[in-house]
């Protein structure tokens, strides 16, 4: 028997290997260029400069999740809520097809589709202008922060969408049907019943969707607008533009305290609802 | 007779509530709509527009000059699909053969420290990658790897791993035992088994893993934009630098190549992902 666990060690070390040398070694490597010099002492400089440069940005950054992940949350829940309790089934089947559409659509074709649509001539201000809603000359481009939300919310609702509906589906179904007989609401039921047991998944959903907005290039290179920009945009004009590590590594080193300081949050609200920390 | 005007009263404002909620759930899901096809749409329009200025809502000349222009033999675009497909396909190759040895020993309950290596192909997936791609980019430049396509279809395979091992694990898991174990006891050695017995089972979940996998290949922007410049130019690269040109033609009739197969998987795959299933992922 153990030497067949031996052998099973053996099945998963290339993999194990792979993930170690091209993405666990990079990544301890950029924590550690991030506070040291050339030379290998230990520094605050990078640091500092990061953040003398681009705090700005970094704000900008927290600000662009923070709201992309309220939209999201708000919106992944009232469609799930509509697709569990809705009892028009022909209304909930169209639903459930048209928030699957972006699954899988690429983010850079996510951020090319939004460049064209959301810019001042693009089709949505050219829709207000034939509708009569809005005149040529009151039309404004969404390009920049207001952009770089809608993409972003557009593209990450299908996949946070499922994962909340599927917790939803997941749940006993007498008990929904227990509190509709007693003669709660279908709102009450919403909120009484499914969404204390489904904090978890809706907790999951935010913290990969925070990950996600803050690994993602296209999107502000093609929708932002410049100054102020997210943090991705920097560190690759810092890279690409003064071969610059330290300092990228810097931003780097803030964007995993942001998602890790999220991810904490999430853990402790966790554990707090279940009682183990008072 | 006061009582039945009584419940007429009463059915009629649960009549009307009833109808005011459908309507203001058919006005959401219209909204909805009107959401996720509009920037569809303005991409297809793009694709067949030869002029588009701005007064006109719509564009002033249709054509389809730029389809022409995009599969010219010459140009960019059927050079940097040819090289996207094979990135594409040799991520696959190497994504299968690392995680189908591992799927198959992780699918075993008597793994040791099994959640520790499942968690393990999780982290790629939960650290913002940026700047770990900067730091591949940096040490592949030491080893000449900048540049190359092996470069490239390393970075992708480590992205892809994630799915690859999990698929394959649940994949494996879905396996009979008894099957494999019937098969050790007629004399057939462990090898033998494996490629007769046991991989004929877990094929339907190794294929939905590959077509993940190709997928994710195919859309990666990031990784290719630091490894691969100025070298290797996959479609997401092209898109970007024709976009960033302004040449919205040439972006969106390269998007909507590269949108192609996701749609594709979208109409196979809706058959059977159900919400249900995702949240049993990983039990």
């Amino acid at each position: 028997m153990r030497q067949m666990q031996s052998h099973n060690l053996w099945l998963v070390a290339p993999a194990a290997l792979m993930v170690g040398i091209f993405f666990l070694y990079p990544l301890c490597f950029s924590l550690y260029s991030a506070v040291t010099l050339d030379g290998g002492g230990f520094t605050l400089t990078h640091l500092y400069k990061a953040f003398d440069l681009y705090s700005k940005d970094m704000l900008f950054t927290i600000f662009i999740v923070f709201v992309s992940v309220s939209i999201l949350a708000s919106l992944s829940v009232t469609i799930a809520a509509l697709i569990t309790l809705s009892p028009f089934r022909s209304l909930v089947g169209l639903l459930a097809f048209l928030y699957r559409l972006p699954l899988f659509i690429p983010f850079i074709v996510t951020a090319q589709m939004m460049r064209t649509f959301l810019a001042k001539n693009g089709l949505m201000n050219n829709a207000f202008i034939e509708s009569g809603l809005l005149t040529p000359m009151e039309t404004i481009s969404f390009l920049g922060w207001g952009g770089i939300i809608i993409t972003f919310v557009w593209k990450q609702m299908a996949f946070s969408t499922l994962l909340i509906s599927g917790a939803m589906a997941a749940l006993d179904d007498s008990q929904i049907q227990a509190a509709r007989n007693l003669g709660a609401s279908r709102f009450r039921v919403l909120v009484q019943i499914i969404l204390p047991q489904i904090t978890a998944s809706i907790g999951i959903a935010m913290v990969l969707s925070t990950v996600t907005i803050m690994s993602v290039l296209s999107v502000p290179l093609m929708i932002g607008t410049g100054t102020p920009t997210m943090m991705t945009a920097d560190m690759a004009f810092r890279v690409n533009s003064y071969g610059d590590y330290h300092v990228a590594n810097a931003l780097g080193l803030v964007s995993y305290c942001i998602c890790g300081g999220l991810a904490y949050f999430y853990l402790r609200q966790n554990l707090k609802d279940k009682g183990a920390i008072s | 007779m006061i009582a039945t005007q009584k419940q007429y009263y009463f059915s009629g404002i649960s009549i009307y509530s009833v109808r005011f909620s459908f309507w203001l759930q058919s006005l959401f899901i219209l909204l909805l709509a009107l959401a996720m096809f509009g920037p569809i749409v303005n991409l297809l329009i793009w694709t067949v527009t030869e002029s588009w200025y701005f007064p006109n809502s719509l564009p002033s000349q249709w054509g389809v000059k730029y389809w022409l222009q995009v599969f010219n033999p010459y140009s960019d675009v059927s050079g940097s699909l040819l090289t996207s497909l094979l990135i594409a396909i040799l991520t696959v190759v190497v994504c299968l053969l690392v995680s189908v040895p591992a799927g198959y020993a992780l699918s075993k309950n008597s793994m040791p420290f099994r959640v520790f290596w499942m968690l393990l192909f999780l982290i790629p997936q939960a650290f913002p990658n940026l700047t770990v791609y900067m730091n591949i980019a940096r040490l592949f430049y030491d080893f000449g790897l900048n540049g190359t396509l092996l470069g490239v279809v390393l970075v992708h395979s480590v992205h892809g791993l994630m799915f690859s091992i999990w698929i394959s694990v649940a994949a494996f898991s879905s396996t009979d035992p008894m099957l494999e174990r019937a098969s050790r006891n007629l004399g057939a050695g462990p090898i033998y088994t494996f490629f007769h017995i046991v991989l004929p089972q877990a094929a339907p979940g190794l294929v939905a893993s590959c077509i993940f996998v190709f997928l994710e290949s195919l859309d990666e922007f990031t990784g290719t934009f630091f490894v691969g410049s100025p070298n290797i130019n996959t479609l997401p690269l092209l898109l970007y630098t024709a976009s960033m040109e302004g040449n919205y033609q040439i972006a969106s009739i390269t998007a909507l190549i590269l949108l192609a197969p996701s749609i594709l998987f979208m109409v196979i795959i809706h058959k059977f992902m159900k919400p249900e299933m995702l949240s049993k992922l990983g039990k």
